[in-house]
């Protein structure tokens, strides 16, 4: 099972596209490695410097419909060797979603109002996430501020994260 | 309640459902392409999991850039190419014998009703004429596909598009799909399956059954889907005649996937074609179209003849007749792919390469070429392509290109004409 603990990076924006995640034109790189240093490159968010506020972070929370536009799985694996294997938004596009979850990542959507809760009070502060999955809880610390939020996913997804994704789980079960 | 054919199809192939709204199917073929295929098998390799789920069932071809045009290219076929012999795949398809994938695998009789089919490219919905559930996929189900050789979709929702009327003369597959998927819009069938059913397409060949598929995911669907009859078994019937004592043994077998009159729609839509004109998209989706008369000023630098949806043999006859005895305007650059070896085979046969090149197109061998914009016809900024391909999306054909969507007898009126025109043969 992969690591959904650690720093959060966060990014108040809605449809960040998967254009955004991982350019089009690193599409013809054949490991999943190559594309670590592009993460983000293109994303419109006023003073945000993808090289160095990626650095370190694990999680990434958002608002709605992120991963929107082409179907890539690239954008996932642009995530996953940046060590982030967590995103928590609002909502997001489908695809996308499952393809997270097909490699084993988690991509968990919270209400609007928890959201904005959330961007409220850590938004722009170091904070510290840790995934709790069998009490199906995130705890976020920033200074001395707690918060606990609980969040659902469904059997076939725990599933999937518990064994790693849909290689894994397919190959031990069929 | 009776039950649609991509209902029937699933429930011929479940295998689990891991839970309630989720369904793994059993797959009868795993297309692979240099493109999406090498990241799965590099993938399989780190994992130690470097294995086939059956080698008959995988079949592989080097098709979107051919030969290779510069070192990456080649290294995504070496890729493909390594894995292919070290797991005894006999159908796999390299240069001098390989062609667009969703042509070449159907035109080798690879595809058959009742079948389920995936594969990592988006238009691999075309397969659906056969009467087959086919479907585009992700990279890890193309991963898990070709080691387990199984599936997970949702249940399948059918949305019936019934065609019917009298199709005008110079109206083709290309433009009937074009108007259907400007009714539904872009987004009209996602998560959906397209079955196009009625008249006019009974009527259709099986080349133009693809046409028609090929484009559902324009639509959004997951896959397009037209129910086995006659023309089917005919098609097959090279592939099949060993296994039928005759045709109508082979229908009434492959009628067990057809469509119950009462089966449940998501929709069923009525669509008449007869006073369908040929038509072209304008912006930089599919979903926007226009009567080609509306759209008589717009010059064109390129056009191009090719593709799964619109690079058959029936297509460049099409062209040809538009063509014979002309010559392309001094300012349009023609190039027509033919899809298959076959088809190039067919087309210099029947004397159709010679009017291509009498009337001034470059002939290119089969591939996908510029219809994904890596090869064989890249725009330069700001020029415009009449393109018999299935995608206009911003940068497609090349970086500031225009792609407008046509059918090949548009694309040839076209090329004659310098702008974009409507064929001699239709008479609105
Ligand atoms: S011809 Fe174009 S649409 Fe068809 S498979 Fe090749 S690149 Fe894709």
């Amino acid at each position: 099972m992969k690591n959904f603990s650690g720093k959060v990076l966060f990014l108040d924006r809605n449809d960040i596209n998967t254009d955004e995640i991982i350019p089009a034109k690193y599409l013809s790189e054949i490991t999943k490695q190559a594309l670590q240093p592009y993460l983000l490159e293109d994303i419109k968010i006023d003073g945000f410097m993808p090289r160095i506020d990626i650095q370190e972070k694990n999680v990434i929370i958002t608002r709605t419909n992120f991963g929107c536009g082409s179907s890539r799985e690239h954008a996932v694996w642009a995530l996953e060797v940046n060590n982030i294997n967590l995103v928590i938004a609002e909502s997001f596009a489908r695809i996308f979603r499952q393809n997270m979850f097909n490699c084993g990542m988690m991509a968990v959507e919270l209400p609007a109002k928890t959201i904005d809760r959330i961007f409220r009070d850590f938004a722009g502060k170091e904070t510290y996430l840790e995934t709790n999955l069998e009490k199906n809880i995130f705890i976020m610390t920033a200074n001395q501020h707690h918060l606990e939020v609980s969040f659902s996913i469904s059997d076939f997804d725990r599933a999937l994260v518990m064994s790693g994704g849909w290689v894994e789980y397919a190959d031990s079960k069929y | 309640m009776g039950k649609t054919i991509a209902e029937k199809i699933f429930d011929a192939h479940h295998v689990d459902n891991p839970s309630e709204d989720i369904h793994v199917i059993r797959l009868d073929a795993v297309f692979c392409h240099e493109i999406t295929t090498p990241m799965a098998i590099n993938d399989l390799v780190s994992r130690n999991k470097d294995r086939v789920f059956d080698p008959e069932k995988i079949k592989a071809v080097i098709d979107h850039v051919t030969p290779a045009k510069d070192s990456k290219t080649a290294e995504q076929g070496k890729i493909l190419r390594d894995w292919a012999r070290r797991h005894n795949i006999i159908d796999f398809f390299d240069i001098g014998r390989n062609g667009i994938c969703h042509v070449l695998f159907p035109e080798k009789g690879f595809v058959r009703p009742g079948f389920t089919v995936i594969m990592g490219d988006s238009h691999t919905c075309t397969h659906g004429a056969f009467g087959a559930f086919a479907a585009g996929v992700g990279t890890t189900d193309l991963e898990v596909g070709i080691l387990k050789g199984v599936c997970a979709f949702h249940y399948p929702i059918t949305i019936k598009i019934n065609i019917s009327g009298r199709m005008p003369e110079g109206i083709f597959a290309k433009d009937v799909i074009l108007s259907v998927i400007g009714r539904l819009g872009g987004n009209g069938a996602t998560n959906k399956v397209l079955e196009f059913t009625g008249p006019v397409v009974d009527a259709m060949t099986m080349e133009s059954r693809m046409t028609l598929c090929n484009m559902a995911v324009e639509a959004g669907a997951t896959s397009g889907i037209c129910l086995p009859d006659m023309t089917t078994v005919e098609y097959l019937w090279e592939f099949i005649n060993n296994e039928y004592p005759d045709k109508t043994a082979a229908l009434d077998d492959f009628s067990r996937f057809s469509s119950d009159s009462d089966a449940r729609y998501d929709q069923v839509i009525e669509h008449d074609v007869s006073r369908l004109e040929p038509l072209v998209t304008f912006g930089y989706k599919p979903d926007q179209v226009k009567p080609v008369a509306e759209m008589e000023t717009i010059k064109v630098d390129q056009v191009y003849i090719g593709s799964c949806t619109n690079g058959r043999i029936e297509d460049l006859r099409v062209a040809a007749r538009e063509l014979s005895g002309q010559t392309i305007s001094n300012s349009v650059r023609g190039i027509v792919s033919p899809a298959t070896p076959k088809i190039y085979r067919q087309a210099m046969e029947e004397g159709i390469l010679k009017i291509f090149l009498d009337a001034g197109f470059c002939v290119t061998n089969p591939t996908c070429g510029a219809c994904l914009g890596m090869s064989n016809g890249v725009l330069a900024q700001g020029e415009v392509c009449a393109s018999t391909t299935n995608r206009n999306f911003n940068g497609r054909m090349g970086k500031g290109g225009m792609v407008h969507l046509v059918s090949p007898a548009t694309a040839a009126a076209t090329a004659i004409a310098g702008y974009i025109t409507n064929s001699r043969r239709f008479k609105g």
